[in-house]
């Protein structure tokens, strides 16, 4: 007998008799407001929040922070020549080591910790959330759910390779509790709401 | 520190953790300061409790399912493309690591925290084969570089004050003497392990959930290391426990909203990954490990065990771990959970862990998966006295109190004895021989003993 039917074998024996999958009740956010909870809780947790109504916009406020120097990548074309925008290959992923900033389009943020999902399409290159030295993440500003049950029903049986919720730049406290931001992450995250 | 071949017990550790007690106040409240963050972020949420109670029901469903799920998982992860492995004990996924990296001709690789390899002792072993291993987790790389274990399955240094960090970080990655800005070391382990991130062609991770309805796994971070290392590598490899499998990708939401508000009092993590299909061109690889996971799922008193997240609330609420520190426990995983899951794996070297706990409860009553940690701690001292590993002196103790207590004439004259003894000779019971007058003083003894007073104050009301 290999591994594997030994496993199941010793599992099935040894498992309780079956009990029911219970019904997830409907957990109900406190807060009316999504964007105004969404926007307290992200600031609690480190990222910065700005309501826009244009890509125009959102150029605008990160020029002052980001300049004609800096690498600054996206793979939402409106932000071209802004940011570049040429589409990326896996097996170039290591030289994004010195972008500075990279921009994605997230599908909808979660008001209750301040996550937004984004998956792999959206992204580029999985690792491109990850490796620059700061993010920012574009989100529909009506695209807030109130709960993270309300985040899966969104996401519901969805397609995709490789999804990630973001929230907050990268950060630890493992030396005394002292929260420093910046870990092996982007060290700062602004969210858009556009709308 | 080796956890192999104890010559100290857990109270023996204790022990010596507390001859500094400036140090032990100070992991005691860093400790308590975590279970009040815990508190804040679970008192913000109304319905906390039916989370709990959902959360428990879920895995519990899971475990009365396990080889169904397993089975489910296996089947639509490898329709994603994942290569999935089982490992029956330690041994074997350490072999099944060091094939993977063998096959590739990896000789480095780069890790992100996974409690299930420390329990097995993955480091040592691929070190012991020629591959060098590099913990990216920061806390993780502390202790890595201390040449230690974990102390805590959430906070891998909390024993060490930032001016030791700042010790290590000068030997080994040449900071400047006496430099503990938490602010500059961080930035001086991101530079180095970014330097590995970018050079290792195989990255291992753990797994916080394997969903069995989409073949898919989730990883969370608040570092970004677990990413950094899938991304960039060739080849990923996620070790985890069987009892990892939660059904649906919609448990997630239950799960999620749980496990970092325990853990840490964050609402969520920064980075809550979902791994479904590997990058094009290359390899993910899942190693499903059992190593006593279901001989425990067998043990009904203790298969509730397996229900853990790993979240440490347990551990940061536990007046014992508090003051005794993670190292006292001599087990990957440390604490109430680990002093029931630890028995499971080998008796005879943990039978010192279930005694300790005062069984105040605090632990059931932080665990978002509502474990009975307390109940199970219990129950635990009484296979191990059952079967023979209890402490002789515990052993020697509870006989000699069974004797007096089980006559009502031995125990009017011990307490006469005791009492007389106390007052007329205070040494033979003040002195170190007597755990009890350890770091505190005797009480006076009573003049008389409530049987006493009760036959006197009768007699004189008749």
């Amino acid at each position: 007998m290999n591994s594997r039917e030994q496993i199941l074998a010793a599992v099935s024996k040894n498992q309780p008799a079956l009990t029911p999958m219970p019904e997830v009740p409907f957990f109900q956010l406190e807060a009316t407001d999504l964007v105004e909870k969404f926007t307290q809780v992200a600031v609690s947790i480190g990222s910065g929040v700005f309501q826009v109504e244009s890509y125009e916009e959102i150029q605008e406020i990160l020029s002052n922070d980001f300049k004609i120097h800096h690498r600054i990548i996206s793979h939402v074309p409106e932000l071209a020549p802004f940011a570049d925008t040429t589409p990326l290959e896996d097996r170039h992923r290591h030289q994004l080591e010195n972008v500075d900033l990279a921009i994605v389009k997230g599908h909808f943020g979660v008001a209750e910790n301040g996550a937004s999902w984004v998956t792999e399409e959206v992204m580029g290159l999985r690792v491109v959330p990850f490796i620059c030295q700061h993010l920012a993440i574009i989100l529909p500003k009506d695209s807030i759910v109130p709960l993270m049950h309300d985040a899966y029903a969104r996401i519901g049986s969805a397609e995709y390779g490789y999804g990630v919720f973001i929230a907050g730049p990268s950060k630890t406290a493992d030396i005394e509790q002292s929260l420093v931001l910046g870990a092996h992450g982007p060290r700062t995250l602004t969210v858009f709401l556009m709308g | 520190m080796s956890v192999e071949g104890h010559t100290k017990d857990h109270a023996a550790l204790a022990d010596d953790f507390n001859q500094d007690e400036p140090r032990v106040n100070w992991h005691d409240e860093t400790l308590w300061f975590i279970r009040e963050k815990r508190d804040r972020a679970a008192f913000a949420i109304p319905d906390w409790e039916m989370l709990r109670e959902t959360a428990s029901q879920i895995k519990f469903h899971t475990l009365s399912n396990l080889s169904q799920y397993l089975e489910q998982f296996e089947a639509n992860a490898q329709a994603n493309g994942i290569i999935v492995h089982w490992a029956a004990d330690a041994e074997e996924h350490n072999q099944i690591v060091h094939s993977i990296l063998q096959k590739h001709g990896v000789t480095q690789m780069v890790k992100s925290k996974s409690m299930l390899t420390e329990e097995c002792h993955l480091n040592d072993y691929l070190e012991q084969q020629g591959i060098e291993v590099i913990d990216s987790d920061l806390g993780e790389r502390i202790v890595q570089l201390a040449k230690e274990p974990p102390s805590h399955i959430v906070l891998p240094c909390i024993h060490l004050k930032k001016e030791e960090i700042g010790d290590i970080f000068h030997q080994h990655l040449g900071t400047e003497a006496g430099m503990s800005d938490p602010q500059i070391l961080t930035e001086t382990a991101r530079q180095h392990l970014r330097e590995t991130f970018l050079t290792r062609k195989a990255a291992l991770t753990g797994v916080n959930f394997a969903i069995a309805e989409t073949g898919e796994f989730v990883v969370c971070t608040n570092e970004g290391n677990a990413d950094m290392g899938a991304h960039l590598a060739d080849i990923h490899i996620a070790s985890m426990g069987i009892e990892k499998l939660i059904p649906r990708r919609s448990d997630l939401g239950v799960f999620l909203r749980l496990l970092t508000r325990s853990a840490t009092g964050q609402p969520i993590t920064t980075y809550s990954s979902h791994f479904k299909k590997p990058r094009p061109g290359h390899d993910v690889h899942v190693v499903l490990v059992d190593n006593g996971r279901s001989v425990q799922l067998g043990r009904e008193d203790f298969r509730n065990s397996l229900k853990c997240i790993r979240c440490g609330a347990c551990m940061n609420t536990c007046p014992v771990y508090r003051r005794s520190g993670g190292h006292s426990y001599q087990s990957a995983v440390a604490g109430p959970i680990g002093s029931i899951l630890a028995p499971n794996l080998d008796m005879k070297k943990h039978a010192d862990l279930p005694f300790a706990s005062t069984l105040c409860g605090s632990c059931s009553n932080v665990c978002p998966v509502k474990i009975d940690i307390h109940n199970q701690l219990y129950k635990w001292r009484q296979v191990i006295v059952k079967e023979g590993y209890a402490d002789p002196k515990k052993t020697l103790g509870m006989k000699a109190m069974n004797m007096v207590l089980s006559s009502p004439q031995t125990f009017k004259l011990s307490g006469k004895a005791g009492r007389w003894f106390m007052k007329t000779v205070p040494f033979l019971v003040s002195n170190k021989m007597n755990p009890w007058y350890k770091q505190r003083e005797m009480p006076q003894p009573p003049k008389e003993s409530f049987g006493e007073w009760y036959r006197r104050n009768r007699k004189s009301n008749e």
